[in-house]
């Protein structure tokens, strides 16, 4: 089968709206057809990937770990605007320290996640054959 | 050229559905192929058959269903995901006797599967087109 790049766009954050999860469950289910995939968080969904999320007090699905899973699936180019998190007071170090390890290199364990300005991520994604926005 | 359609809103609440059953309509009178529509999030509930809007409106399961959208092996590819349609309450006959739950709301122009034919769709059209809020 041909491979294309893959890149899923997350715009809104992981409570609130259904998005966020059935974005997750999308890209979990593509990574059975070895594409070459890449993750974006932009706007609202730089909120998805921040350490600490917890969900008892609403009564939601706390589905935040399953990100630490992708690294295991091949998943391993999430990128994150820069702006994004500023403007909403958030830094790398509020992200969840996602990895995966490298095969091509002694199974080193490095980071997942890149945060990129708006303009890296506009010339990432003209580089995609599909991008899914959720 | 081949598209591909993802719909992610429901009827009426988005005009979403609207604009991507335009954007269908268009492209097939203008020579294209569309390989697939793909049904997720709340755009599951654009095959409820038990949709019923005042007469003066459109009416637009009934829109989809006209496109008669279907594969070589005559089944419908209006193709609905398998998750997002049980979590809201969107069954065919199969899925209905499976969970034991007396009827079901599928539209026949429709039909039930998983996302892997969302990704499957991304990988053999030229173009998919997702329409979202």
């Amino acid at each position: 089968m041909a491979t294309k790049k893959f890149m899923y766009l997350n715009r809104r954050s992981s409570f609130g709206t259904v998005y966020a999860i059935e974005s997750l469950e999308v890209v979990l289910i593509a990574a059975a057809f070895e594409q070459d995939v890449s993750l974006a968080f932009m706007d609202d969904g730089v909120y998805q990937i921040v350490e600490g999320q917890e969900t008892d007090g609403i009564g939601m699905k706390n589905f935040s770990k399953t990100f630490h899973a992708l690294g295991d699936y091949d998943i391993n180019k999430l990128y994150v605007s820069k702006e994004s998190l500023e403007e909403r007071g958030l830094s790398e170090s509020d992200l969840m320290p996602l990895v995966y390890e490298d095969e091509d290199d002694d199974w080193e364990e490095k980071p997942s996640v890149k945060v990129v300005t708006n303009d890296e991520l506009k010339a990432i994604m003209s580089e995609q054959d599909v991008c899914l926005s959720f | 050229m081949k598209f591909a359609i993802q719909v992610n809103e429901g009827p009426y609440q988005h005009q979403a559905s609207d604009s991507a059953f335009q954007f269908a309509k268009a492209a097939i009178e203008n020579g294209h192929e569309i390989m697939r529509v793909f049904f997720y999030h709340d755009g599951v509930n654009n095959a409820s058959r038990f949709t019923l809007p005042p007469q003066d409106d459109r009416h637009v399961v009934n829109n989809w269903a006209s496109l008669d959208i279907k594969n070589a092996d005559g089944e419908p590819e209006l193709v609905v995901c398998v998750a997002a349609a049980l979590r809201r309450g969107m069954l065919d006959e199969s899925e209905a006797t499976k969970n034991s739950i007396e009827g079901n709301n599928l539209h026949p122009a429709f039909r039930i599967s998983g996302l892997g034919q969302l990704i499957e769709a991304g990988i053999q059209s030229d173009r998919l087109v997702v329409f979202g809020d």
